[in-house]
């Protein structure tokens, strides 16, 4: 990291283990040698014992069909069940089509009960957020890291301090800023902006990016500032192209934190035509048809499974890393 | 907070660096004004949406708000928590909920991590299987447990007892039964999270260690309790006061499936606040609700302290 010749790929090299170690480093052994030589507790010559290997394996089978039955089995139910016809999940909701599908619920779902507003909600809702929070905490990051002004180390004091304050105190005061915010001098309720201006306040994500760029070779922003880089070019062309894994990373939850978001969205969106899934589905159930209903539940899983079965290695490693941040 | 004490030193020089050779120049000449512009929208989201409700939070505590007039009230609020009996059946609730989910969900994500590393073949299936529940919105998550939890004989999980003659179980709607049903529910949401985590933590115990083990002839019992969990202790450390932190605040869970019924049995802390502050037939009464959490704040933070005071003593020995 010292290097003066260190060029953009390597400094991203190098920057990693800082903030993605866990995934880094297996991704580095899967790369360096194979899979099977990974040292785990169990070692090779004891897995080439017979007992221990059939042993091992039986745990293993056992463990997979207690993953599917667990994780899979009730996804699998509400696919199953969003097209089947209503009376028949009702009569015996674990008996596979036993009047055939009804594509029906799905279609309804999306007409009648007009699940697809709420759906471009949510993709609204999500993308605002992400945009919010990734310019905060690149911009802030980048101040914080690179720029450092003599005030940045109080700010960054600041940043870190949020993250001991439990969301819950934040509740009350919040809702009131959102009913009276300054400067706008009318209320923000019912407005995405509602949703996507506090998102943009997660110090977590500042934490990440900040980090990220401490560990880029300063030597490289030298560089650019000798060949007369400002500033704003300095962000732009080194100091973003350079920081696509923790963008990824932070994006990853953005967006995912957003379609998952509930208590929030439902105090500040009140009007049905701008809510999200996860405020609309809770209260449209009394008075939906059952299969209309699990059709719409379906519907809403669609998009956050389809963006993880995509991403999974990015999706698993940010989970890994919210424990290896916040030790 | 490892990374923060990895931070290359060499990162500290170019600063002084800069300073020394910098310092002659006017402030705007040195960019003062870039760096405020960079760091202006941290400011003003952070000032508006979080430090500044974080003030205001303890401000309100102290006051009586009707929209109107907000008048000081000293510790009056504080004064009507104590009087109100919801508040100890919430914390009760919001305690309880804790403790089980500590027992389904502390030591089982534990046990599968461990096996699951010792899987040299399609990992990663594994790993996307149980980290899928997770990806589900919990909304959607809830009500659809709450439709399995359905307490007619034909509802998902009566059906499924039913099959091994158990009879039906009332779940969510019967008072016994209800806070271990949502906690089944929140496991299941949160399981795979915890699984990746200690995953992430276990591929990466130093290979040296089992080595070392082994010629001293450990066995793979041995191994895991002697070289695995002693290096897991300080992601489990940390997990478990997460989870503690998380629970504490349990919302979402008991107001879809159960709305805090049957009879308050799973009213929990946050609820209650909600409650107070946006549900109340009276009229809402922010400062009770602020200064409930305010004490469930500090009582976090306080938590917290004590934990990694004793924590680190351990790990000291």
């Amino acid at each position: 990291m010292t290097t003066t010749t260190a060029t953009p790929s390597g400094a991203v090299d190098a920057g990693q283990p800082v903030v993605v170690d866990p995934g880094r480093r297996r991704r580095l052994r899967h790369s360096s040698r194979p899979e099977s030589d990974e040292r785990t507790a169990v070692s090779v010559a004891e897995r080439r014992r017979p007992g221990i290997r059939i042993g091992l394996g039986t745990l293993h089978l056992l463990l997979l069909i207690l993953l599917i039955l667990w994780g899979v089995g009730p996804l699998l139910w509400l696919l199953k069940a969003a097209v089947t016809p209503t009376q028949d999940t009702l009569q015996a909701p674990l008996a596979v089509f036993p009047h055939g599908w009804d594509w029906n619920n799905v279609v309804a779902a999306w007409t009648q009960v007009q699940i697809g507003t709420q759906f471009l909600n949510t993709v609204w809702v999500a993308l605002g957020s992400w945009f919010v929070q990734l310019l905060v905490a690149t911009t802030g990051g980048y101040a914080i890291a690179i720029l450092r002004p003599a005030y940045a180390k109080v700010v960054n004091w600041l940043v870190l301090a949020t993250l001991f304050v439990p969301g819950v105190v934040l509740l009350v005061p919040l809702y009131l800023t959102i009913l009276h915010p300054p400067v706008i001098g009318h209320s923000l309720i019912d407005t995405f902006w509602a949703v996507w201006l506090p998102a943009g306040a997660n110090a977590f994500n500042v934490v990440l990016v900040t980090r990220f760029f401490q560990s880029l070779p300063h030597e490289i922003f030298e560089a650019a500032r000798t060949d007369g880089a400002g500033p704003f070019r300095l962000f732009w062309s080194i100091v973003l192209p350079m920081s696509k894994p923790i963008i990824g990373v932070v994006s990853v939850f953005a967006i995912v934190n957003a379609w998952k978001d509930f208590l929030w969205p439902r105090l500040v969106l009140t009007n049905p035509a701008v809510q999200p899934l996860s405020v609309r589905l809770p209260n449209i159930q009394s008075q939906t048809d059952l299969g209309v209903f699990l059709a719409a539940l379906a519907i809403s899983m669609v998009i956050p499974i389809a963006l993880f079965l995509g991403f999974q290695g990015m999706f698993l490693r940010s989970a890994g890393l919210g424990g290896a941040v916040k030790g | 907070m490892t990374a923060i004490t990895t931070r290359p030193s060499a990162g500290r020089d170019p600063a002084l660096r800069r300073r020394r050779r910098r310092t002659p120049l006017s402030w705007l000449r040195r960019g003062g004004l870039s760096n405020l512009v960079f760091l202006l929208p941290l400011l003003v989201i952070f000032g508006v949406f979080s430090w500044g409700p974080i003030v205001e939070s303890v401000v309100m505590s102290f006051q009586r708000t009707n929209f109107v007039v907000t008048q000081w009230v000293g510790w009056d609020n504080f004064a009507a928590l104590l009087r109100d009996p919801l508040v100890p059946t919430a914390v009760l609730n919001t305690g309880w909920f804790a403790l089980l989910a500590l027992i389904f969900g502390y030591p089982i994500p534990l046990v599968v991590a461990v096996l699951m590393s010792e899987v040299r073949r399609a990992r990663g299936l594994f790993s996307a299987l149980a980290y899928l529940p997770v990806v589900v919105p919990p909304v959607v998550s809830v009500l659809l447990w709450k439709i399995f939890y359905d307490a007619s004989p034909r509802g998902v999980f009566n059906t499924i007892l039913g099959w091994v003659g158990i009879p039906p179980q009332p779940w969510i709607q019967s008072a016994a039964t209800a806070m271990p049903s949502i906690v089944l529910e929140a496991t299941w949401a949160a399981a795979g999270g915890t699984i990746i985590i200690y995953l992430a933590a276990l591929t990466s115990v130093p290979p040296e260690l089992y080595d070392a083990a082994e010629i001293d002839g450990a066995g793979i019992r041995h191994k895991i309790w002697h070289v695995t969990l002693p290096q897991l202790r300080p992601v489990l450390l940390v997990t478990f006061i997460l989870q503690i932190i998380g629970t504490a605040q349990v919302f979402l869970e008991p107001f879809l499936l159960t709305f805090g019924g049957p009879a308050n049995s799973t009213l929990s802390i946050l609820q209650l606040i909600f409650r107070y502050a946006f549900q109340n037939s009276i009229g809402v009464d922010y400062g009770k609700a602020t200064a409930l959490s305010l004490l469930l704040a500090l009582f976090l933070a306080l938590f917290s302290f004590v934990y990694f005071r004793i924590t680190k003593a351990w790990s000291d020995d």
